[in-house]
């Protein structure tokens, strides 16, 4: 290559004609019969008894360093899905997705147990997202504090199931931006918790935002997009209808939307 | 668009990615690499598999008891039916027969335990698997060292088993470790197997109590397979003796009670439970890892 200017953008996330497709199983015919399904294992169709389900058809775009991407579309228009196709997390049908190390999900829900108290929790949920023990040890005292989980009395020795939804949200939201990303994820992450903590939070995800190279942030909430976000992608059905600065897609957005 | 112009205009998304070193998303590391991804995991493997076991009582009054108290049960209700009512000890004094039925229960029940958390291993999990990125092999792993912990706390009642009828520790209770290894790998091969084919068929998890218990049966849990098999032709007997639960139960008794000797064991029976174990696991791990990009897709 010729010499590269320092001011040129550098890709980051490249989405090349991306469709998902889920696959449910026992749905085709909405009988859910034993009878009914017998019949669509007897009879050999394509796929016996899939539904398909085609989230996300033919989106192409670049994404650069130093950009942080808003997502919008009403709800089921494929912006989660998108994400966690970016992320690597759900194969692709067709189409590719090239990416500039391993883009995360901010969010480790799924990989704490309410059983466990919060402490076993922050451990178990740092070394699901891929920090080290050591890193985790380093940050623990940090991430109790910000969650605020202690500021009623000792709760983070009991079990997650005794905290309030609220409680457990802000743990969860704590854990989840404790650590430092390449390519950052935000899914709704910012309406959790009481107004204290989402001034908290947004100000944690504005941090995390100088960190991490590009930053997409899904979100229903318009002031905060435009709170943070730069660029916006507008989908809808699936299919990219807009790709632009955030002040004009919101415009036609809300136009759309009726607001 | 908002995209400044760039040298790059007019690229194709493949040259573009090659030019900038991006990768593709989600792609499958190779082996080599996988195995080393896996092994940066280990702490999360570990801490996993010990969350589950923590967890699974914690809503029970007894607690962590109940990691005692369930084999020992499950021990109970097995003698009363095989050995009391149905008399299944066919030519085997009391006091082998009753560790011989416990050991063989608890072995079984740690192979059969890991198939079937295997099988949920992936399709259970989709939440996490959704969500974050890891080797997914650390979940089928995770799963079959919780049930080694588990079968860790049984093996504290097989021991108070053994001694109150006559077993004392001797030197060959020290074989005990290399049988636990060798099933723990064949069962984490197994685990792994029924992992991702539980992924791809989530019905594997109604399908496969019949076939464990079947397993069990043809297995010599709660009878000497040479005893009950004597006016059967003998590859009966030969076959059901080298199947991998058999060989494990058979040399786990070996190694514990005292009556058991090594006239019970099939000819070559370590290497046999040598050849299981490495066949499964390196098997198992291939058959997975080959998959790897497409679970989670649901």
């Amino acid at each position: 290559m010729a010499e590269q200017k320092t001011d040129a953008p550098i890709p980051t996330v490249i989405a090349d004609e991306l469709h998902i497709v889920y696959r449910v199983n026992g749905a085709k015919s909405g009988k859910g019969s034993a009878t009914a399904a017998l019949s669509r294992i007897v009879k050999r169709g394509e796929e016996r008894g899939v539904r398909k389900v085609h989230a996300v058809k033919g989106v192409s775009f670049v994404a650069y360093r130093g950009e942080a991407i808003g997502l919008i579309g009403s709800n089921g228009s494929g912006k989660s899905t998108l994400l966690r196709a970016i992320a690597g997390l759900l194969p692709a049908e067709k189409g590719k997705v090239y990416t500039d190390g391993q883009p995360s999900l901010l969010g480790v829900n799924a990989a704490l147990m309410n059983d466990l108290t919060g402490e076993r929790n922050v451990i178990l949920g740092g070394l699901a997202m891929g920090m080290s023990r050591e890193q985790i040890k380093e940050r623990y005292q940090e991430i109790v504090d910000f969650s605020g989980i202690n500021e009623k009395g000792d709760f983070i020795t009991l079990p997650m199931r005794t905290y309030s939804s609220g409680m457990a949200a802000r743990l969860r939201f704590s854990i989840a931006a404790a650590k430092d990303h390449d390519v950052l994820m935000i899914d709704e992450a910012l309406a959790t918790g009481d107004r204290k903590f989402q001034k908290r939070s947004e100000e944690r995800i504005r941090e995390l935002r100088k960190e991490a190279g590009t930053v997409f942030l899904v979100s229903h909430n318009n002031k905060s997009i435009r709170d943070t976000c730069d660029r916006v992608l507008w989908l809808e059905r699936g299919e990219l209808r807009m790709d632009g600065p955030t002040d004009e897609v919101l415009k036609e957005y809300e136009k759309f939307t009726g607001k | 668009m908002s995209a400044p112009p760039s040298p790059d205009e007019g690229l194709a998304a493949a040259e573009l990615a090659a030019k900038y070193g991006l990768t593709v998303s989600g792609a499958r590391p190779s082996l080599f690499e996988y195995v080393r991804q896996l092994w940066d995991r280990r702490h999360f493997i570990l801490a996993f598999s010990r969350a589950k076991l923590t967890a699974q009582y914690s809503q029970a009054k007894l607690g962590q008891l109940w990691q005692v108290a369930t084999p020992l049960l499950n021990a109970a209700v097995y003698f009363f039916i095989f050995g009391l009512i149905l008399n299944a000890d066919k030519g085997m004094p009391k006091e082998v027969y009753i560790p011989f039925l416990v050991t063989g229960v608890f072995v079984f029940t740690f192979t059969q335990s890991s198939v079937m958390a295997g099988v949920r291993a992936i399709s259970g999990n989709l939440g996490l698997v959704r969500a974050l990125h890891f080797p997914r092999a650390s979940l089928p792993i995770s799963f079959a060292l919780q049930q080694l912990q588990q079968l860790l706390f049984s093996m504290i009642v097989l021991f108070a088993v053994a001694l109150i009828f006559g077993s004392y520790p001797a030197l060959s209770w020290l074989l005990i470790v290399p049988v636990l290894l060798l099933q723990f790998f064949f069962n984490t091969g197994l685990a792994m197997i029924m992992a991702r084919a539980g992924a791809k068929t989530p019905d594997l998890a109604q399908l496969m109590p019949f076939v464990m218990r079947t397993w069990m049966y043809a297995s010599g849990v709660m009878f000497s397979i040479p005893i009950m098999l004597e006016d059967k032709p003998d590859w009966i007997a030969t076959v059901l003796q080298w199947n991998p639960a058999a060989i494990y139960m058979d040399l786990m008794r070996f190694a514990l009670i005292d009556g058991y000797g090594s006239s019970n064991l099939p000819d070559h029976v370590w290497a046999a439970a040598l050849g299981w174990a490495l066949l499964f696991v390196v098997g198992g791990f291939v058959y997975f890892w080959k998959a790897e990009e497409r679970y989670g897709r649901g």
